[in-house]
């Protein structure tokens, strides 16, 4: 090929930038939201104590948006960004579908799953060795992706998708899916963290393993590193 | 390096800049937008059929059903038809209809009645269970006959919050769904006065404060511009809640 391979796609690296102010805006108007009543419950129903799994703290206005407490201007933003975030994801779908993105880089092949990849995988990592395995991403590597991409974004969505009532009214089968608005919801609020969770270990892994190298190739496109000549 | 008051002097910007875009009039804009997005995409998903809230059977219903915002209504006119058991009560309608009318409590009655177990979603994000029964509003628009000019219903409520009457608003796509109703009854009994007595509306597929309470008239209308502050509710108005509450 006379074409040098871009390590990241352009449908990728549109994707990552506009995922990336998605989820944190969602995150912190979420916990805007969430401020507004600190009770999670399982099943269809709760309002009272008695009725919750779950009372979570206050979260201060420096995680919030917006900074101060206000209900309404958090939906406002979580209303505005919802869309972009499941457009966007749908739109990543296809496009990795498409380009072979998800089979080529994320799905792991049947040996990358023996517990000996994945151990001296483990052992790579705890020596901050992130240069190894084949293909573009070691099994850890998308083990995280997949998870991120195909369980957890997802599941942020459909939990949300079931709490608007309008919604829910055209799709019920989906509230039923997650055991009713309540179980929805405190699922939307475990999802939200692990979500966070991942963004932070990511952001700590990328600063280990290169932090301005990454990122110029997260928004360039970057150089295919494999040993076909180019 | 002063890394750390980097980062925290780039977090305060950030948000010190989402809550100024948060207030400016493209922002706005685009909100609206958003909300117009996934008011048609929850009509146009429901694949033909009329998008119908889940009921639910008695065994599902809450222990109690909690009230919200307004608990009782702080007039001497209030207290006097609590006294008689809301029996003199009457909901006016009103407004671009051929035919104005003042309904009884037993006028409302004598309408055919609709049953409905539904769940309850404030926006503060708790959910209750309650049986409903009463007509359903179509059958008194039908009866009222709305001009074609007339594109929303406002509901008018006895109560007050911080001073200001209570209202709300819809469309006529909800305003003539099968389970909009004017319910008189929760659980088997009367309506109780923390739940607005001795009418209040549901509209299943929004969120509880679109469910005016306390109910004393309806009226069809062109344009929510003149009404209140012009955002279609109370708490439109007063605090920028969104009018489409089946988000």
């Amino acid at each position: 090929m006379s074409k040098v391979r871009k390590r990241h796609a352009l449908s990728t690296r549109i994707w990552h930038w506009v995922n990336a102010v998605s989820i944190i805006i969602l995150f912190m108007s979420g916990l805007n939201i969430s401020n507004a009543h600190r009770r999670l419950y399982w099943g269809d129903w709760g309002f009272a104590p008695e009725h919750a799994w779950l009372e979570v703290p206050r979260f201060p206005g420096w995680m919030t948006i917006p900074d101060y407490y206000s209900l309404s201007a958090a939906r406002d933003w979580h209303i505005l960004f919802s869309l972009i975030f499941a457009f966007g994801l749908l739109a990543f779908m296809i496009a990795a579908l498409i380009n072979g993105h998800l089979k080529r880089d994320i799905f792991a092949r049947a040996r990358e799953w023996r517990l000996s990849n994945i151990w001296t995988d483990v052992k790579q990592h705890a020596r901050f060795n992130f240069k190894h395995g084949e293909g573009k991403y070691n099994i850890l590597q998308k083990i995280a992706y997949a998870s991120v991409i195909l369980i957890l974004i997802p599941l942020m969505i459909f939990t949300g998708m079931v709490m608007s009532p309008g919604m829910e009214a055209a799709w019920p089968w989906m509230t039923e899916l997650f055991g009713g608005r309540q179980s929805a919801r405190s699922l939307h609020f475990i999802a939200a963290w692990l979500l966070a969770a991942f963004l932070v270990m990511h952001i700590l892994l990328v600063l280990a393993a290169g932090p301005v190298k990454h990122i110029r190739m997260m928004i360039t496109g970057g150089r295919e590193e494999t040993g076909e000549p180019a | 390096m002063k890394r750390r008051n980097f980062l925290v002097a780039a977090g305060s910007a950030f948000l010190a800049g989402c809550s100024k875009i948060g207030d400016t009039a493209l922002f706005e804009k685009l909100v609206d937008g958003a909300e117009n997005w996934h008011r048609g995409l929850h009509r146009a998903l429901g694949g033909g059929r009329i998008p119908m809230a889940p009921e639910f059977s008695r065994n599902d219903v809450s222990p109690f059903f909690r009230g919200n915002g307004s608990q009782t209504v702080d007039t001497d006119e209030y207290r006097a038809a609590e006294a008689e058991g809301f029996a003199n009560w009457q909901l006016a309608v009103g407004g671009l209809v051929a035919n104005p009318m003042t309904l009884s409590m037993e006028d409302i009655r004598a309408l055919p009645q609709r049953t409905q177990i539904t769940r309850h979603d404030c926006v503060e994000g708790w959910s209750a269970i309650g049986e409903w029964i009463g007509p359903q509003l179509s059958a008194i628009l039908e009866a009222a006959q709305p001009s074609e000019d007339a594109r929303f219903i406002v509901f008018y409520c006895a109560d007050t919050l911080g001073g200001s009457e209570y209202y709300e608003s819809c469309d006529m796509d909800d305003a003539y769904h099968p389970q909009t109703i004017i319910a008189h009854q929760l659980n088997g009994e009367a309506l109780p006065i923390r739940n607005g007595a001795p009418l209040r509306l549901r509209l299943e597929r929004q969120l509880g404060y679109k469910h005016a309470k306390y109910l004393t008239g309806i009226e069809a209308v062109a344009s929510l511009d003149d009404i209140g502050a012009g955002y279609g509710g109370y708490w439109e108005d007063r605090a920028g809640y969104q009018w489409y509450a089946g988000i």
